[in-house]
């Protein structure tokens, strides 16, 4: 029998408002094999650990309870702490009475019975508990990042500037992203372009880093530090050695009609393309679904013209595989469609959103930076621009979410048509102007008093296309009136969303995401750019709406916390794996069938099975490949297969005491 | 002992929650201070196909008057596959309990993401009222278990 310690944590007042503390001490003593309890205002303090340090010293414990905080929190903390005294770490559990109970239940008798029987379940296990070893697995010196926007780029450059190998996978032709669409920057007024196109070329020029454009992940197997990764090239019909940029290709394609995407569809491009004109890397793409080489087998025009002969119709999708020791998912954002939004009439050429109304603004864009109505080609006397459009909705058409980005953007709009075109009438339509980041209050305050940008509070219920004219009708909700107003463009701040494809690679890496799509970090304070999949880090909009300062921070923090991992030599593996009991075995196969790492091989074992000699094929778990998540146990016929810390008679324990 | 009325009923809920997705969906609810009923008692398990039905009958037995399963969302295991593993387990189960007399509503399997704090807590509540309902369990439990 073991000598257990029960030690109860008070956590301030977080638990011993909520829950009897003293109770919860003393009915532990009652427990079976309990020898000492005891309680104190903060166990996860220096003090409070010395206090486990000592009883354990002094009452000879061999298993420990903690009751707590989630295990989630800080089992990794003592069971540090017990390492420290030389009880194996696996010898200490907690039980949860802070979220699962103190901050939940109101009525202190409810609460402090719910404590003492999670208190008595742990107890019950820890004396099943049996000391585990951790083993150790390689970790591969190399990162993959999966986007080559900001976010991505500034990891990778960050990465491989420490001296790993960094490989970007980016879907489209070129890296760069949406801030490569952008005109200026908030709250400097910065040029996008002078500011990313650098990184770019450092990126695509840096000896550690490789670039996969027009790739995408195909599938991922492993796990930290080594990771199996399988990346398709797709297909782009041009040879990226050959080619030399030249673009006498673009210049010469007939097929002319493909919206561009760079452009948000507001100009086409040719079906031989690059996406803009500093794309990295600079060589073009065939869009085969637009070319008319493809379509028909007639043309082939590009290849007339390429003199270094790169066009190559007949290119296929190459498939690459490749060892990493952490992914760092950098997928971004995109603006939500306004299909459900017809009341804004965003079918109307002059009803803008407001990553159009970036490339109208742009010099190099479809209108080469002229701020022209589409329409009619005509300069507009007013803009007005909408904000929260699909944003703070909690319709099930629009985002519950504030996109964060789309007040200050509004500003930087409203301001630079205003220093442009002093002429031009502006109005802001928001709800709240939210500019929480640094100089952004000051940046909103400008557009608002300095350039008499004029902001009304209020909704929009209606926009009508007239064809000369756009009229709104809005409320304003400081005077309490309603507004029919004429104007010339309008504005919409769109409410952004993760890219569909985050899903399908947050299911390949086994890492999750949250109910608006976005991924989800490992912990919201204390690991913001871990994901909760070991060796898997987030950088940029994808975890959520952000701004490019707070992008390219948290993008360092996450090359940081892989750069801590690529630096180590080897990884501890987590020893909770499944492990087959020989005499128990009879080689079925059920096991192996159910694993979803192929963790689960045989070998023929000489067994003495009480006296009686004889080989037997028997289950051999590898040790280095289980993850521990136990469907062989379950399957197991003969009961031969456990999972380590998780046994089935740990968690029958649990049961028979938390039904006591 | 006499039977008390419908009053005094405090059910006994045992909810399995793997670590990634619904333990983590549990700690956000309390986190988010989120209430729920006290009668609900957390396992936390790796993952849901972690969960052998013998778990399940050994709560009933005990005197459990309702269990529920919580795992991650279909395609969103931490394991790849083993939420589906679980689904296909617990069906079978559930429909055996049913044919024993143990009332559908007395089982429940039920997928919360870590980041479904709220879905966490109206899950609970929703399935502790059914209990509530359905009443004490008498089929299963074996009064020999009960220590007093």
């Amino acid at each position: 029998m073991k000598r257990v310690g029960v030690f109860v944590c008070h956590c301030g007042t977080n638990i011993a408002a909520a829950v009897d503390v003293g109770e919860v001490v003393d009915k532990a003593r009652l427990e079976r094999g309990v020898v000492f309890s005891a309680e104190y205002p903060y166990m996860c303090s220096e003090a409070g650990q010395t206090m486990i340090a000592n009883a354990v010293k002094e009452h000879n414990l061999t298993g420990v309870v903690v009751s707590a905080c989630s295990p989630r929190m800080h089992e990794v903390t003592f069971r540090k702490a017990a390492a420290k005294i030389g009880l194996n770490p696996y010898m200490l559990e907690m039980a949860n009475i802070r979220e699962q109970c103190s901050w939940i239940h109101k009525d202190k008798d409810d609460a402090t019975k719910k404590a003492v029987s999670l208190t008595s379940a742990a107890v019950a296990k820890v004396h099943l508990n049996t000391p585990l070893f951790a083993g150790e697995s390689p970790v591969t010196k190399r990162a993959l990042v999966i986007g080559g926007g900001i976010a991505g780029i500034s990891v990778a450059l960050d990465v491989a500037d420490a001296g790993y190998d960094v490989d970007i996978v980016e879907s489209t032709p070129g890296i760069g992203g949406r801030m490569a669409q952008l005109d200026k920057t908030f709250p400097t007024l910065d040029c996008s372009a002078c500011i990313l196109t650098p990184k770019m070329v450092d990126a695509a020029t840096h000896d550690n880093i490789t670039l996969h454009t027009y790739s995408e992940v195909e599938s991922v197997e492993g796990f930290v530090g080594d990771f199996t990764v399988t990346i398709r090239k797709k297909a782009r019909s041009v040879d990226m050695k050959k080619c030399t940029g030249c673009g006498a290709c673009y210049d010469k394609c007939p097929a002319k009609k493909a919206p561009s995407e760079f452009e948000e569809g507001l100009s086409n491009r040719k079906a031989i393309y690059i996406p803009f004109a500093q794309a990295v890397p600079n060589v073009p793409v065939i869009d085969r679904e637009q070319c008319i080489k493809f379509k028909t087998g007639k043309c082939g025009l590009c290849e007339t013209v390429c003199a270094p002969g790169a066009i190559d119709f007949e290119q296929q999708d190459e498939l690459v595989t490749q060892k990493y020791g952490a992914v760092i998912v950098a997928t971004g954002f995109r603006p939500i469609e306004l299909g459900k939004f017809g009341e804004y009439a965003p079918e109307s050429k002059d009803v803008l959103t407001s990553l159009e109304f970036e490339r109208i603004t742009n010099a190099a864009g479809p209108t080469k930076g002229a701020l022209v109505r589409l329409s009619d080609g005509r300069k507009p006397k007013s803009i007005t621009f909408i904000q929260c459009v699909g944003s703070r909705d909690t319709t099930p058409r629009g985002k519950a979410y504030c996109s964060k980005i789309c007040c200050m953007y509004t500003a930087k709009h409203a301001m630079l048509v205003k220093d442009k075109y002093p002429d031009i009438d502006v109005n802001v339509y928001y709800i709240d102007v939210r500019s929480p980041g640094k100089n952004f209050d000051e940046f909103y305050r400008r557009a608002a008093e300095e350039y008499g940008v004029n902001y009304i509070k209020g909704q929009v219920g209606k926009v009508v296309d007239m064809g000369d004219h756009l009229v709104l009708q809005a409320a304003d909700m400081l005077d309490n009136r309603q507004i029919t107003a004429r104007t010339d463009m309008i504005v919409l701040a769109t409410a952004i969303e993760p890219l569909k494809s985050t899903k399908p690679i947050a299911s390949m890496l086994t890492a999750s995401i949250d109910t608006n799509g976005f991924m989800t970090e490992a912990h919201p304070k204390l690991k913001p750019v871990e994901s909760p999949t070991a060796g898997v880090f987030l950088a940029g909009a994808c975890h959520g709406p952000k701004d490019i300062p707070e992008t390219v921070a948290q993008a360092g923090a996450a090359a940081a916390k892989v750069l801590g991992l690529l630096s180590k030599s080897k990884l501890t593996t987590n020893p909770c794996v499944a492990a087959a009991d020989e005499l128990a075995c009879n080689g079925c196969s059920a096991c192996e069938s159910v694993c979803p790492y192929g963790a689960i091989g045989y070998e023929d074992r000489q067994i003495n099975d009480h006296g009686v000699r004889g080989n037997q094929r028997l289950a051999a778990v590898n040790t280095a490949l289980c993850q521990g998540c136990g469907a062989c146990a379950v399957t197991c016929p003969s009961g031969a297969m456990d999972l380590l810390g998780f046994s089935n008679r740990q968690i029958l324990a649990e049961v028979d005491a938390l039904c006591r | 002992m006499q039977i008390t009325g419908e009053q005094t009923f405090t059910p006994l809920i045992t909810a399995f929650c793997c670590n990634w997705c619904s333990y983590a969906g549990a700690d956000l609810a309390g986190t988010s201070r989120l209430a729920y009923p006290a009668e609900v008692r957390i396992i936390k398990v790796p993952c849901s196909c972690r969960i052998n039905p013998l778990f399940v009958l050994r709560a009933f037995q005990k005197g459990a008057d309702g269990v529920i399963i919580c795992g991650c969302h279909p395609g969103d295991c931490h394991y790849i596959m083993g939420n589906y593993y679980a689904r296909r387990r617990m069906t079978l189960l559930f429909s055996l309990l049913d044919f024993m007399g143990i009332e559908r509503g007395r089982t429940h399997l039920e997928w919360v993401s870590a980041a479904e704090g709220a879905k966490f807590a109206a899950t609970m509540s929703g399935f502790a009222e059914n209990i509530h309902k359905l009443g004490k369990n008498r089929r299963l439990e074996d009064l020999r278990c009960k220590s007093s």
